[in-house]
């Protein structure tokens, strides 16, 4: 006797009641969050624009300082997003408040959409605000604005569904934090945050071909100058394969119901 | 009467190999209030969490007000409220924000009044701007129950609601638990405070290892189960019982001193008066005497050893 279920296709209700809530935890944190990096992004002027740019030439035209905007802002976007991501479900896993989450009236998909929309504004908000810090520091072009909240987007969204990913499969707070710290982080100073690849002895450079924030760093910073270690074809590809990789595996995950359900 | 829960052919086997439930086969009828019983790690939690979505089914089907809880559980969810055993919740949250919160979770709208209600129901209006970990554990308790009222659920699942709570606060959720019923609301709640279940439920399930062994109505199965005893202290012992006494079951207790007689509760005649007047024909006098009826604990008791003893002569058969 199963009537037909007579229930929207999106539970927009639900959707939104995670988004804001995530959100509501960011603001409680507020100083924290955003005080930080504006710190963090002026003491990089400090040190690398300042200090050392001023003996170093200009990349491809563009002054140091303004150079390594780019690599910053992604910087503060990969480990916000992964980090933040981890932590929004990695806590409800630990407190248990997971439970409501699992029996609520959701898709898999939505709860995903939820936490990593959420986490994608919180690291888009950041990226932003160190962009009006840096204009303390440095003159700023952007030649593809556009373009660039398209890199920027993706990103924030990308190492937010990593990010959610790690807090699903961590049994610990040791785990929640390795990846971040281990991998991520030295991932992007090896890859062109700083630099460009190109000035690397051709075997490192070679080398550095394999690390995948080379590309977005590449793309992101192609549309603020119009320079690029790869083209801008392949670091959009490059994104929106990593994208879709962890979209996969989350779908994964919740199909299968993977360190979530028993 | 409708049933608002089918379970059929139920089964699950936890990946470690654990059969947690074995071909449960259940309907919860609407607007009752149904009491699964069993002894800790019977499969009570594991049932529960098969219909709310936390955990999956390996086998069988389940409805819920109708609706296939995996082909439609966006419909069958959202009208079923859980409240788990263990206090879940954000401690820094209000308890305003996180009753609002769990509404939108299960896809309703905003309704300010209908919270309002729900809080003040359950006293819990004053505290509303608290911060839950102030709350104490009662008071948790009650905003576990509020979260999952918030959206109006139709069936409302109540996992070991009383466990670790004072004898007041027991007594209070009881309460609520039949204005809640009163109100429309199935409920199902596990419980292994067997006077519990004696106090508030319509029906009963009792499951152990993963099985449900028995569906009775309250009443109907402390009838069926439920045995009368009446004790006789003697004046003087006695060695054996009368030959004239063969007509009744009778047994001699605590060294011939207390003469015990079994009754069933559904005979017509319990057969007391006419034992009475056999005793006084044999001159055997007693002192006192009183009647004692066998409690749902009892009942549940012997079912759970009853299960037990038939498993272990399997086993030695096997």
């Amino acid at each position: 006797m199963s009537k037909s279920a007579r229930v929207s296709a999106f539970n927009h209700h639900g959707v939104w009641a995670i988004y804001l809530y995530e959100l509501i935890r960011f603001k409680r944190t507020i100083w924290q969050s955003l005080v930080t990096p504006v710190i963090t992004t002026s003491l990089y002027f400090v040190v690398f624009g300042a200090a050392i740019g001023a003996r170093m030439s200009e990349v491809d035209g563009v002054s140091y300082g303004a150079f390594i905007v780019p690599g910053l802002m992604l910087l503060a976007v990969l480990t916000e997003s992964l980090t933040t991501a981890a932590f929004s479900i990695y806590m409800p896993r630990f407190v248990g408040t997971i439970y409501e989450i699992l029996s609520a009236p959701l898709s898999s998909l939505e709860i995903v959409f939820a936490y990593v929309g959420a986490t994608a504004s919180k690291a888009i908000i950041l990226a932003v605000i160190i962009l009006l810090t840096s204009t303390l520091f440095v003159p700023l072009q952007i030649q593809h604005p556009l373009w660039m909240v398209a890199f920027l987007l993706l990103t924030a969204a990308t190492f937010s569904l990593f990010g959610f990913i790690i807090g699903i499969l961590s049994r610990n707070f040791e785990q929640l934090s390795f990846v971040p710290a281990l991998v991520i982080t030295p991932l992007t100073f090896l890859g062109g945050a700083f630099y460009s690849i190109d000035i690397l002895p051709p075997v490192w450079r070679t080398i550095s071909l394999f690390n995948p924030m080379v590309y977005l760093i590449s793309g992101f910073r192609w549309s603020f100058y119009g320079i690029s270690d790869v083209s801008v074809g392949v670091s959009l590809s490059m994104t929106l394969a990593f994208f879709l990789s962890g979209l996969i595996v989350v779908t994964w995950i919740f199909r299968t119901g993977y360190r979530l359900k028993t | 009467m409708s049933s608002i829960i089918s379970v059929s052919g139920l089964n699950k086997t936890y990946s470690n190999g654990l059969r947690a439930l074995e071909d449960i086969n259940l309907d919860i009828y609407e607007g009752e209030i149904f009491a699964l019983l069993g002894p800790n790690g019977a499969g009570k939690t594991t049932l529960i969490g098969i219909v709310c979505g936390i955990v999956t089914a390996t086998s069988g089907k389940v409805l819920a007000a109708g609706y296939d809880i995996v082909k439609q559980y966006r419909a069958a969810r959202s009208k079923i409220g859980l409240v788990p055993q263990e206090l879940h919740l954000g401690v820094f949250d209000t308890v305003l924000a996180t009753v609002r919160f769990s509404r939108g979770l299960f896809g309703r709208g905003p309704n300010d009044a209908y919270l309002e209600q729900v809080l003040r129901d359950l006293s819990l209006w004053g505290k509303r701007h608290d911060k839950i970990m102030t709350l104490s554990g009662g008071m948790k308790r009650r905003v576990m129950i509020a979260k999952a009222l918030s959206h109006e659920p139709e069936i409302l699942f109540l996992d070991e609601p009383t466990a670790g709570v004072d004898v007041e606060l027991r007594r209070d959720m009881w309460q609520l638990v039949r204005r809640l019923r009163d109100s429309g609301v199935t409920i199902i709640l596990t419980t292994h405070y067997i006077e519990e279940a004696e106090q508030m439920a319509d029906r009963i399930g009792v499951i152990n290892h993963g099985e449900l062994i028995v569906v009775e109505e309250k009443s109907a199965l402390m009838k069926k189960l439920g045995k009368k005893q009446l004790t006789l202290q003697l004046q003087t012992p006695m060695n054996e019982i009368p030959a004239a006494l063969g007509g009744w079951s009778l047994q001699l207790n605590a060294g011939g001193n207390e003469l015990e007689y079994t009754f069933d509760t559904n005979e017509e005649s319990t057969g007391i008066p006419a034992l009475l007047r056999k005793l006084s024909e044999l001159g055997i006098a007693f002192s006192d005497l009183h009647t004692e009826q066998s409690s749902l604990e009892d009942i549940f008791v012997s079912l759970i050893d009853e299960r037990s003893a038939d498993d272990d002569s399997a086993a030695v058969n096997a």
